[in-house]
């Protein structure tokens, strides 16, 4: 029985259940402080003094560290490292910690930390898109070199990018439609608040961390403490997952480890659940302007696209998200002629990176939106154009993308046909309707953040006379199974169950590099490496065996935990007996596999942000019912087919798509990252920031579609984000067929409806007259 | 508390004691423990008695993730004072299998991967223990109602709605679903 491909249990699911499994914030470790911080109550001031006396003068206290104390500026992205550990000299936005202090228990911490006196002079907050736009506005960040103080602004990074010639596409259409769109900010919500926990002696740093990027925090810890990489270790527990919200480093990762080395005792640093709120690095609040053109046999033209992002105080991975922006803006499309401008800003709130589908969510939100008006215009199904819209298999897109394996008709298919759309489409009663959209999604990034020639992941596969298959990797679990992922992949080429395999990841010390869980990239990238690793280690056995066996390695097959031969039943050992002549035969077990993704020449140097080796694909249906009376939306069901290459784990697989349109439905009917007047948060809490309960949540059918991608391990690719980019606007299709408004503006809480109900019938009252 | 002893450390001029002996029974075991009147039945299991199953996930009460049984009745940890459960018997995910055989309710999330990264699971499992202490026949509804104090943000839902769907029949010996509500 292949492994590969069978439903059910996780490897790591039974400790999750009974309470074992352990998260950063389990650990304790003999005489362990605690950190605490003091953030700013302003969103724009300069620091004039800090007066710390009084905190260190609480009994408890152990010592108390300020921005001085780390003053290396890091950022994860290289060209943009804006931040420090700590605010120095000035603070950027409400929240934005500025002291940190460690005691013997988080209460001592925090009540000496609300000591410590701070002299503010305010300044003038950016707190708009307009205002970031406005050259007159003061800088949130001084250009580190004088001359370029005229020319610095508060944009972090804009980008510009034309193919063909857009202008000639759109004199080729027969309708050309303008629209703006407003994509609201919201924010991951990971349920385990980040959480660190360091530990210093003998000049070599430990450090535990809820991080979904080990690697990456590696290297900035090093670099900011001062530290040898080979003297710092980062181990990474069991996460409660990310989201993206924990790609960056963050504030206690690093006054955890500088606190520990000050004091020379352990130090955890827990975020609670407001601070998480000021942390953010959450979904760019992003307005767009969108203008597509369109024959009346469905043949879209031409497109030109602008995207202004609200990004908050920091760089964060902002210069990617400008990027993304336009890189994925047409997949899932053919587009010759287009282009696309986008600006990532500075304002002083928290700052924004990524989230789950990064960068693509909001042009999927404009441009799914349009297709279904452009649909409408030339009395087209939206489905049918999106199908004779949509990118073929081994085919190269305009900005110079390398399309692979494509399963976009069999997805849109499967969801027309689960979902009943022919016959629902325009035909359900009043205020009822359904709606359809489509996605693309990157496998991983060609480019990973610094250049290298290395591999992007490597796995370590240890085996002995006992029968042990014992996986190391560097990949990040943070609750989306790439534990089993590897297990299965390796379990299934040496002809073992996943339970027969140990899987040891994320521990820097131990495990082979592993570029961390974004961009989606950890079963491409991850799962490669496992199967080149298992490959080989199969191959020893089967040599091992074919010796022993006296026949020919071809006609050795492993599977059901035994080497045997697949005519002669007589010949056969079990999976222990072969690994010891295996070890006999080539010394102790130890296979690394690698992988590096190919290289892919593009014919535009400016695309180093976005090209992946394969992509997925998505189709969605989402039927609503829109209350008149109140505004307020129901969604019913969402059905979501997804391209995922092929299914490790299909229950995985469901559960990831599960995920994505369950986060999805959060961003389109209740989530929203919003301030008041004074940049304060105006809902840092999970009461008032609203994410969907289960009786918020609809049916969810998920669909899994299996397209094989060449490249793949065993044909996988993402599933993890890419099913999350078309249920927004789906449900805004859906809430246009009930009632016919369109919300260009997300979420699509019960104001908004009335507002365009009542708009509508303004607008119908006027037509009939 | 009744017949149940409390200590305070207390002198007369203060009434409020800042520290009180509290007797617990937690997961069968007969525990005594010196805590702060403010402490937290949360913090008390987690960092007094070493039981880390139970989560923070908010502190207010919003989450869920704290859930524990107190006499049997659900409790959000976070926001139950520790004193509150002196003479109680506790009950932690810790608690939930029978001497290492996992729950109905534990097998039916492994099941169904009704754990993503598993932060929530322990007060979603120790909730639907308790209903199904309660109601072994519990409605979709019902079910839903209960899974409706706790937040997960991996799932949605489907894959914990299917896992209680599977425990509630194992619980009654046969398939009990009741088809779309």
């Amino acid at each position: 029985m292949p492994v590969v491909g069978k439903p059910g249990a996780k490897i790591d699911g039974l400790e999750k259940i009974t309470g074992s499994a352990k998260f950063t914030d389990d650990f304790t470790l003999p005489g362990m402080l605690h950190g605490a911080f003091l953030r700013s109550p302003h969103a724009h001031a300069t620091i004039l003094s800090i007066d710390t006396s009084a905190a260190e003068a609480t009994p408890g206290v152990h010592a108390v560290m300020l921005g001085v104390d780390l003053p290396k500026k890091y950022g994860v992205i290289p060209v943009a490292q804006d931040e420090t550990a700590l605010a120095i000299e000035k603070v950027r936005y409400v929240g934005e910690p500025i002291a940190c202090v460690a005691a013997i228990d988080r209460a001592t911490a925090l009540t000496a930390a609300r000591k410590i006196v701070v002299e503010y002079e305010q300044l003038e907050p950016i707190l708009s898109i307009e205002d970031a736009l406005d050259k007159s506005k003061p800088l949130i960040h001084e250009p580190s070199n004088p001359l370029r103080r005229k020319r610095a602004s508060n944009c972090l990074r804009r980008v510009f990018q034309r193919y063909g010639d857009s202008k000639a596409g759109f004199e080729d259409a027969d309708i050309v439609l303008e629209e703006d769109y407003d994509y609201p900010g919201s924010t991951h919500v990971p349920l385990e608040t980040q959480t660190a926990l360091a530990h210093y002696e003998g000049g070599k740093l430990t450090l535990w961390s809820s991080t979904q990027i080990p690697h990456y925090l590696h290297r900035i810890l090093s670099k900011v403490l001062g530290m040898r990489t080979q003297d710092v270790r980062v181990i990474k527990p069991h996460v409660g997952a990310g989201y993206g919200g924990k790609s960056d480093p963050f504030c206690n990762e690093f006054c955890s480890a500088k606190l520990a080395q000050m004091t020379g005792r352990p130090v955890k640093i827990i975020m609670d659940r407001e601070e998480v709120f000021y942390a953010h690095r959450g979904r760019h609040r992003t307005k767009m302007r969108l203008k597509m053109g369109i024959k009346r046999d469905g043949t879209i033209t031409a497109c030109d696209f602008k995207a202004w992002a609200e990004g908050g105080a920091y760089a964060s991975y902002g210069v990617v998200t400008a990027y993304y922006f336009g890189v994925f803006l047409p997949l899932p499309y053919k587009l010759d002629h287009w282009q696309f401008e986008s600006m990532r800003l500075y304002t002083n709130h928290p700052p924004c990176g990524p989230k789950r589908g990064h960068g693509a969510i909001q042009p999927r939100f404009a441009l799914e939106m349009h297709l279904d008006k452009l649909a409408r215009a030339i009395d087209m199904d939206p489905a049918e154009l999106r199908r004779m819209n949509a990118v073929e298999p081994n085919t190269e897109t305009s900005n110079g993308l390398r399309i692979t394996s494509v399963a976009l008709e069999e997805c849109l298919d499967k969801v027309m046909e689960a979902s009943g759309w022919k016959e629902k489409l325009g035909k359900l009663p009043p205020n009822r309707g359904i709606g359809l959209a489509a996605s693309a999604y990157m496998c991983g990034a060609l480019h990973p953040i610094y250049q290298t020639e290395m591999p992007h992941s490597a796995v370590q596969i240890l085996a002995d006379r006992s029968g042990r298959v014992a996986i190391y990797a560097g990949t990040a679990d943070i609750g989306q199974g790439s534990n089993n992922m590897l297990a299965a992949f390796v379990a299934d080429r040496l002809g073992i169950e996943t339970t027969d395999c140990i899987v040891m990841e994320a521990d820097t010390a131990f495990t082979p590099v592993d570029l961390g869980s974004y961009s989606s990239r950890v079963t491409f990238f991850a799962g490669n490496a496992a199967v080149n690793g298992a490959e080989k280690l199969r191959e020893m056995i089967i040599a091992a065996a074919a010796a022993k066996l006296d026949c020919s390695p071809a006609s050795l097959e492993l599977d059901g935990g035994e080497v045997f031969h697949t005519k002669d039943a007589e010949k056969r050992l079990t999976f222990p007996q072969a690994l010891v002549l295996a070890e006999e035969k080539f010394g102790t077990l130890s296979v690394v596999g690698h992988y590096k993704p190919p290289k892919i020449g593009n014919r535009f140097k400016r695309q180093s942000v976005g090209p992946s080796p394969a992509y997925s694909f998505t189709a969605q249906v989402a039927e609503v019912e829109v209350d008149p009376e109140t505004g307020f939306v129901t969604i019913e069901r969402i059905w979501c087919a997804h391209d995922c290459g092929k299914a490790i784990n299909p229950t995985i697989v469901e559960g990831q798509i599960e995920g994505s349109v369950y986060m999805g439905v959060g961003e389109a009917m209740l989530e929203e990252h919003v301030f008041q007047k004074g940049a304060l948060h105006r809902n840092p809490s999970l009461l008032e920031y609203k994410i969907p309960t289960v009786h918020d949540t609809p049916d969810i059918v998920s669909i899994i579609v299996e397209s094989n991608d060449k490249e793949g391990p065993m044909g996988a690719k993402e599933a993890g984000e890419g099913p999350q980019l078309a249920t927004v606007p789906a449900i805004a299709n859906a809430i246009h067929d009930a009632c016919g408004v369109w919300l260009n503006e997300a979420p699509f809480t019960p104001d908004k409806v009335l507002k365009a109900l009542e708009r509508k019938a303004r607008a119908d009252r006027k037509a009939a007259k | 508390m009744g017949q149940h002893k409390v200590q305070g450390r207390h002198s007369k001029t203060d009434p409020m004691p800042s520290e009180l002996i509290l007797s617990l029974n937690v997961n069968g075991d007969a525990r005594r423990v010196l805590a702060d009147a403010n402490r937290s039945l949360l913090d008390l299991l987690r960092d007094d008695l070493g039981l880390t199953g139970s989560k923070h996930g908010c502190d207010v009460g919003d989450c869920g993730a704290c859930t524990v049984l107190v006499d049997g009745e659900p409790r959000l940890s976070c926001i139950t004072l520790a004193a509150d459960a002196d003479g109680c018997a506790v009950t932690t995910i810790e608690g939930i299998a029978d001497a290492g055989r996992p729950h109905p309710v534990q097998t039916a999330f492994d099941d169904q991967v009704a754990a993503q990264c598993g932060y929530c699971t322990p007060g979603f499992v120790v909730a639907l223990k308790q209903l199904f202490d309660e109601n072994p026949a519990a409605s979709d509804g019902e079910i839903r109602d209960v899974l409706g104090s706790n937040i997960c943000r991996c799932t949605g839902y489907t894959k914990i709605l299917a896992a209680a769907f599977q425990a509630r029949d194992q619980l009654n010996g046969g398939d009990t679903s009741q088809g779309d509500e």
